[in-house]
Formats: structure tokens, sequence, C-alpha cells
């Protein structure tokens, strides 16, 4: 039987490197390599074991390798203290590890077309998810952005797995300026894509969205929002999602996410509670009314 | 062209719950051979337990129950156990302190709810929460078959929904002890009368002890931030209050230097983690000198088996591990397992004899 439970380790750091804007690092974590769908996420701990840094570190899976017995690589930019200190790891180093975490992106069953869109460090989730939808025999195009040439991250594989890769840059260094919004709509029509599977800001999410509905193709999206444990406990990196019964939830990123289907992600509510979420102050009426039609029907 | 919804039959179900359904957890909280090695920390032989030959007497009271040890978990950082079980056994702990739950369902505060300060965090979650219902049916009968002890946490607007609230979680079956949330600084304005009036919360804890299961202990969590808190303790335990859990998280800010506004959306929010633990420390002790004969729950900033040891020194019966939890998901098995070896290492042979060592006087043989 398989077990999809994450686990805790303290896992050697096999290496480090830069990359463009990013750092990557590859720690040899068995259990978390086979336990790994793409689009699951590692929660590391930062700072040492006294670390005055408490949270969690939340960092899509970029690659996985049997090497070793199984090693996972992730990829940040230094944004803090404590992606400082990761920065500054050294092969040997051991790191507190949790993972897999998260909900991992849904796969077609049959063989589709499928357009992969990533805005800056998002696009690392999406490249184990592309070489799966490939050993799948389904068509995989890229469109990968960033403000500079230095943060699109992973030109060379994208163009090498997949069968078109387009990439904009805000300020035109590499690809087409503008963004990946801009010229997806192009790739899709191209492509005849089916599904969008997307990971990256806020913003870039909600257009990537509302593109698919224009297009009736599903699509699914990876958010990035900000975590304190990763494992579904603290209740901080909620967002307003719809659920199957049409209500509106605050739901969890780490563990009913971060994949979600873009469609349920109320985008223009982010960082709010709607009025009519469940526990909200217009929920109560918004059951009432509920209940109504139910017995009216 | 595809004209199918995600929702369709082709999307293969890869994005099911990943937590297991409750059918498929094995009752009794019987883990895999994995589970067991990964987080166990009582898997150690006989041989290796301390010098004195003997392994501690864990077992603590609280009023009239009694767990087999007294590491828990705090209200609000395990849920109701479930997502932590994944890395440890939840019977094996003391007991599972849940997160609040309230009458009716609660989505919270907004985004962001937490910040990240020096040995610690400030949240504003809101009592974000299923609501009872929900709880009863899906929660704690998932905790019970799992073998947990449940202290159920309760949260409300009037004191009037503290008592149903009570009523309920007596009905139920299984329920170990209720712990009445006084204290969140993020309950609304009549929330923040509970927290500081002796009167007010004597009134809650009442009607509470009232409508409860005579069998189940009540004890009333308060805050540090209230001009007396001794007082405050007093007027619970007077009020009927089997004992106290101390504290809840401090009123705090933190303002973000490059947005320039308050780094939480609520202004303020509640601190917790190891930076608040001198004041928790300072209260238990302070509560306990005036107050011994109150059973104490001590909580703040617990890390490691030693800062369990210190609360017990000041004078609680047992110790719960919050914040800590979100940086280490297997943080109550391994303080546990950290507690024992430290009253080992002092040859403590009962739990109960170090419960408020930190007042006898000095060069009384406290420890022998």
């Amino acid at each position: 039987m398989s077990d999809f439970r994450p686990v805790q380790m303290r896992s050697p750091v096999l290496t480090v490197r830069r990359v463009d804007a990013y750092h990557a690092i590859t720690v040899v974590a068995p259990g978390i390599a086979e336990r790994f769908r793409s689009g699951q996420f590692v929660a590391v701990a930062v700072g040492g074991e006294q670390s005055s840094m408490l949270l969690r570190r939340a960092f899509a899976i970029h690659e996985v390798k049997p090497d070793y017995g199984g090693t996972v690589e992730f990829l940040f930019a230094v944004r803090g203290r404590g992606t400082a200190w990761l920065a500054e790891r050294r092969s040997r180093d051991l790191l507190d590890i949790v993972g897999p975490l998260g909900r991992p992106f849904p796969l077609p069953r049959d063989p589709v077309n499928c357009v992969l869109v990533g805005g800056g460090a998002g696009a690392a989730p999406l490249f184990p998810l592309a070489h799966t939808l490939r050993r799948r025999g389904c068509r995989v195009d890229f469109v990968l952005g960033a403000a500079d040439a230095e943060r699109v991250f992973g030109a060379i594989t994208a163009r090498r797995v997949a069968e078109t890769a387009t990439f904009t840059t805000d300020d035109g260094s590499f690809g087409l300026r503008g963004q990946v919004t801009e010229v997806l709509p192009q790739v899709v029509e191209d492509a005849r894509s089916d599904v969008i599977y997307a990971c990256g800001p806020m913003p870039m999410l909600r257009e990537v969205t509302a593109l698919a509905a224009r297009y009736d193709i599903p699509v699914q999206v990876s958010v990035e929002e900000t975590m304190a444990c990763g494992t579904g406990v603290c209740m901080t990196c909620v967002i307003p999602v719809i659920g199957d019964d049409g209500i509106t939830r605050m739901t969890r990123s780490c563990v009913d996410g971060p994949v979600f289907r873009g469609e349920r992600v109320r985008f223009d509510d982010v960082g709010t509670i709607p009025f009519d979420a469940l526990g909200a102050p217009g929920w109560k009426t918004h059951g009432d009314d509920a209940v109504q039609t139910r017995e009216a029907g | 062209m595809a004209a199918t919804t995600p929702g369709a039959t082709w999307w293969k179900g890869a994005g099911g719950p990943l937590l297991p359904p409750v059918a498929e957890v094995p009752a009794g909280g019987g883990g895999t051979q994995e589970e067991a090695r990964r987080t166990d920390g009582s898997g150690r032989d006989e041989a290796t337990k301390g010098a004195s030959g003997m392994s501690p007497d864990l077992r603590t009271r609280l009023g009239d129950v009694e767990l087999a040890n007294p590491i828990m978990t705090a209200a609000g950082c395990a849920g109701a156990g479930r997502e932590l079980a994944q890395f440890f056994d939840v019977a094996r702990i003391g007991a599972v302190v849940t997160k609040s739950v309230m009458l009716e369902p609660r989505a919270g505060r907004p985004a962001p709810r937490m910040a990240e300060t020096p040995s610690g965090m400030l949240s504003a979650i809101g009592l974000q929460g299923p609501g009872i219902e929900v709880f009863l049916q899906r929660d704690l009968p998932w905790l019970l078959a799992r073998g947990g002890r449940a202290v159920v946490s309760i949260a409300g607007g009037s004191a009037e929904e503290y008592a149903e609230l009570a009523r309920r979680l007596s009905m139920a079956p299984g329920v170990t002890m209720i712990e009445i949330n006084l204290s969140s600084p993020n309950l609304a304005d009549r929330g923040r009368d509970f927290t500081e009036d002796p009167a007010a919360a004597a009134r809650v804890v009442r009607v509470v002890r009232a409508s409860a299961r005579s069998d189940i202990p009540v004890f009333a969590k308060l805050s540090s931030d209230v001009p007396d808190l001794v007082g405050l303790a007093t007027a619970c335990a007077e009020a009927g209050a089997d004992g106290l859990s101390m504290i809840n998280t401090v009123r705090g800010m933190a303002i973000d230097t490059a947005t320039m506004r308050p780094a939480v959306a609520g202004g303020t929010g509640g601190l917790s983690g190891p930076a608040i633990r001198p004041i928790a420390i300072a209260c238990v002790y302070r509560v306990h000198a005036a107050l011994p004969d109150v059973p104490i729950i001590g909580m703040g900033g617990v890390r490691t088996g030693s800062d369990a040891l210190e609360f017990l020194l000041a004078g609680a019966s047992a110790v719960a591990v919050g914040t800590v939890i979100f940086h280490d998901p297997s943080a109550c098995v391994r303080i546990l397992r950290e507690f024992e070896e430290a009253l080992e290492e002092r040859g403590v042979a009962r739990v109960g004899d170090l419960i408020g060592a930190a007042h006898r006087p000095l060069g009384a043989t406290a420890l022998r």
C-alpha cells in the first residue's frame, strides 16, 4: 500500500548552487523522494537547532532523483534572514525538512495538450510535472516569465522538454517584453491546449484563470502563500476557495492546496474574508437562504 | 475540443485528500513500524534507562483526571490532532488540547495572519473553525478512535454560549476535560471583558461548571495581559474552576518596514513562542504561590524537555506545547522523551515530586 504521509527528516545537503538569481539546494531525503508527486513542497527549518526563527520556510520541490536512495531539490531566492542562512549551507550540513506536503497537480488520464505557465521561481514545480506529463504522452508547452532575464528559471530545460517554450520579461532582457498572460492566448491557440497548469504570484494566477475561462479549458493553479508550519495546524495560509458544495471557505493552502482548480479561488477576495464565506458575518443569512431554498424545492 | 471540466472523469484523482480517511486509521493509535521508528521517543530499551534503573512515574493529576504524562498540545497549535498524527502517535502524549471550538463556524481574520518575530511569532487567526457540530461529528470521534485524550477548548461571545458548548460536549462521550478560552486576544470586544474582568470571567466559569458533566474537569485559560492576574485566577477558582491554564498569547505588534504597515492585518496580534516563556513562568509561579491547591497547565514557549521541567518547578501540573509544534511537528514526543530523560538524570521518581519545587526554601531537599 502506498504511503502518502509526509515525513520529517534530518537530511544531509548534497549541493548548494547558484542558478541565476536563485539558489538551489539538493538534499538526500529518500522518504520524501519516494512519496513525492508533482506540485508538492517541503517545509524547511532554518537557523539551526536553537534558531530564533521558528517558522518553517516552504519551497516547491523542483526535482527528485534516485541517487543516494533519493534526492530532492528545491529552489529559493534570498529574501530574508532565513533564506540567507539556507544559502550559506554547505555539502554535508543537515537540514530539518518535512515533506512531501500539499495537494499535488492532478494529472489528465488521457494524452492531452498541456500548457505550463510559471512566474519567476514559480516555474520550479512545473518541471517535474512536465516530465510526468511527457511520460503520459501529453504535449507540453512552456510559458515562463519574470521581471528580468536573471529571474527566468529553467529556460534551457523548458526548451528541451517542451514542444514550444515562450519566455517573457518585464524589461525585455530575455524573450518577449511583457507578461506571460500577454503571450498565453497565442500559445493556447497554436498548441490547441486542453489544460493549463500555472504557478506564480496571485495576480498572474488570476489572469491565467480568467484566460482559461475564456477558452473554456480547465486550469490548475499552485499558489505561493506564506506559511508558518506547512502541515495544516497553524491556519495562517488561508485563502478564500469555493468548495464542491458552492460554499466559500477560508481554505489552507498547505494541505488543501497549494494546487487548486483556478476557478475555485476567489482571487479578488484574497487578503480579505469574503462576506459570504463560511463563518463570516454574512454567511448566516446565506446559509438560511440555502435552507429555505432546499425546503421550498 | 476540451469542454471537459476539471471535475470530469478524465482527471486522475491525484488531488484527493492527503490525510488518511478515518476508516483507514487503526484504532487505538497503532502506528506503522516506520512511524514508530521515525517519531517514537520511547523506543529505547530498558538498558538505556537512567542510572536509577527505574523509569520515572510520569503520571499527573488535573482535578479528577489522571494523565499518563504531563505533555499536552496547546489550544490552536495542533488542530484536533489529525494533522500531527502523520508525525507521531497522538495517544502517546498526555492529552490533545483542541483548537478552540465555538457554537457556529467562524471564518477568522483576514490575511496576513502572522509574522515571525525573534524566538516567536505574532498571530491573529481569529478563532477560525468549523463550529461545534462538525467538531462533534468529525474531529472528536477521530481523536478518540486514535486513542487520544481530548481536552476541548471552548470559546464564545457570551456566558450562555460557553454554557451551551459545555452542555453539548458533556453529552458527547470521551471528553476528558474542558478548557475555557477566556483570553483569546482575537475574540470580539465582549470577549475582552472575560479576559480582564474577574467578575465576568467568574460568571463564565460558573455557568460552564454548572453545565458540564460533573466528572469533566473545567479549566480556565488566562491571559497574562491583565492588571491583576492572581485576582483573576482566584475569582475563577472560587467560581468553580477545577484548574487554570496559563498563559495565552501576549499582545504584541510588528511593523513591516517595507510596506510601512503593521505586519499582521489586525494591527496587533498574539505573541507566542519561546520569547514569552519567562513571562509564562512568572505567571505560573505567582499563581501557584497564591493558590497552591489549584492545578495549573503551564504553557508559553515550551521548546525542550527542560522547558517543560521549568514549568513544573514553577507550579504547573502539566505542560502544553504550542508554537514550537509549527517549527517541529514531532515536538510533543521529542519533549516528552527529553523530559523523561531530565527526570532520570536528576533521579526524580515521580512527576508529582517536582510540582512547585522551585517554591521550596533554599536547602530543602526537594528532589531527593
